[in-house]
């Protein structure tokens, strides 16, 4: 066995190897700094104006429709959500904070009741300014929903710049979103 | 003459007993054949391992009932993944398409063989050197030891 090729059958499996495991590394490294999550899925609403749909007002506020989010005055985000979803009871609180920064949040309750949908704002606080009910779900399927609570960054053009699913956290918040509100500020 | 009347009153019953109604859709087996080969190549969002057609995730059934109105609709295979598609981008498609961004894993086997053959070239390379022929007093002490 020639001195190269003894060099290349151990080296090849080995760097190999070693790249793999850098790859792997690298992707738990950033599922653990939040900054990469393997489930999440990148919305083809990205880029885009939602797309049409006029939905009535919820526990007494006023409904909207994608005319009302063209050309907002300033960055906003759109909340999909439901009473009856856990992860958005953990999300409830953090809303309301953002919500007292001055953000302004429209919330559309997702296959709700209106009775329950009443009694979660009544508990958890409301931070919407304006709330839609999505009864039957399907504005959610054209907009590519797949779960609440889902979390839409709509900027001044009325383009969906992001979206996030899932409850928003702390480190979503500092991390992604308020880069994102500076940015299209 | 009654019994005949009442055979031919039949008649549109047995043409509703072809037709199925399958997650609130009325269709006939063929259209329904068809919604379970569409609904079976796409990816439930909800559990993201299961097919649509195989899902009780409320969302599937949901996208289930939308499939078989578009298929009763009379829209081709092609569209109502289109659809689906559009909203959900090409990661609802359980087998992907070849673009930029999927050319590497339709290629890895493609790559495997060719490393293997790359692998296997140098191995037998290396088995090519024969040892060299016996000398004399070798072949006496092999003649010997084998006796």
């Amino acid at each position: 066995m020639s001195p190269l090729r003894r060099r290349l059958l151990f080296g090849i499996p080995l760097a190999l190897a070693v790249a793999g495991g850098e790859g792997f590394y690298i992707i738990l490294r950033r599922m653990q700094q939040n900054d990469y999550d393997p489930h999440a899925l990148p919305s083809p609403l990205i880029g885009k104006r939602p797309p049409a749909f006029n939905l009535p007002g919820a526990d007494g506020m006023q409904g909207f429709s994608n005319t009302d989010l063209l050309a907002p005055p300033k960055p906003m985000l759109v909340n999909w959500f439901a009473s009856w979803c856990v992860p958005c009871l953990q999300e409830a609180p953090m809303l309301m904070k953002l919500a007292k920064t001055g953000l302004e949040i429209w919330g559309i309750a997702y296959q709700d009741h209106p009775k329950d949908l009443a009694n979660f704002i009544s508990t958890n606080g409301n931070p919407y300014t304006r709330l839609a009910a999505d009864a039957s779900g399907l504005t959610a399927i054209n907009w590519g929903v797949y779960g609440v609570p889902e979390t839409y960054f709509i900027d001044k053009q009325g383009i969906v710049r992001w979206r996030y699913a899932g409850a928003l956290t702390d480190d979503v918040v500092s991390g992604t979103l308020q880069p994102l509100l500076q940015k299209y500020a | 003459m009654r019994k005949l009347l009442f055979v031919l009153a039949l008649v549109p019953a047995l043409a509703y007993a072809q037709t199925l109604t399958r997650d609130g859709v009325t269709l006939t087996p063929a259209q329904e054949a068809r919604a379970e080969d569409i609904g079976s190549q796409l990816r439930c969002l909800v559990c993201q391992n299961e097919s649509i057609e195989g899902s009780s995730a409320d969302l599937a059934k949901q996208l289930r009932t939308i499939i078989r109105q578009h298929v009763v609709a009379g829209d081709s295979s092609k569209h109502i993944m289109n659809y689906m598609v559009q909203r959900y981008g090409i990661f609802v498609l359980l087998k992907p398409p070849f673009m930029r961004l999927t050319w590497a894993l339709y290629a890895s086997p493609f790559i495997g063989i060719i490393l293997g053959f790359f692998g296997f070239w140098l191995m037998r390379r290396t088995k090519a050197e024969a040892p060299a022929p016996l000398t004399d007093a070798d072949a006496r002490r092999l003649d010997e030891l084998l006796k």
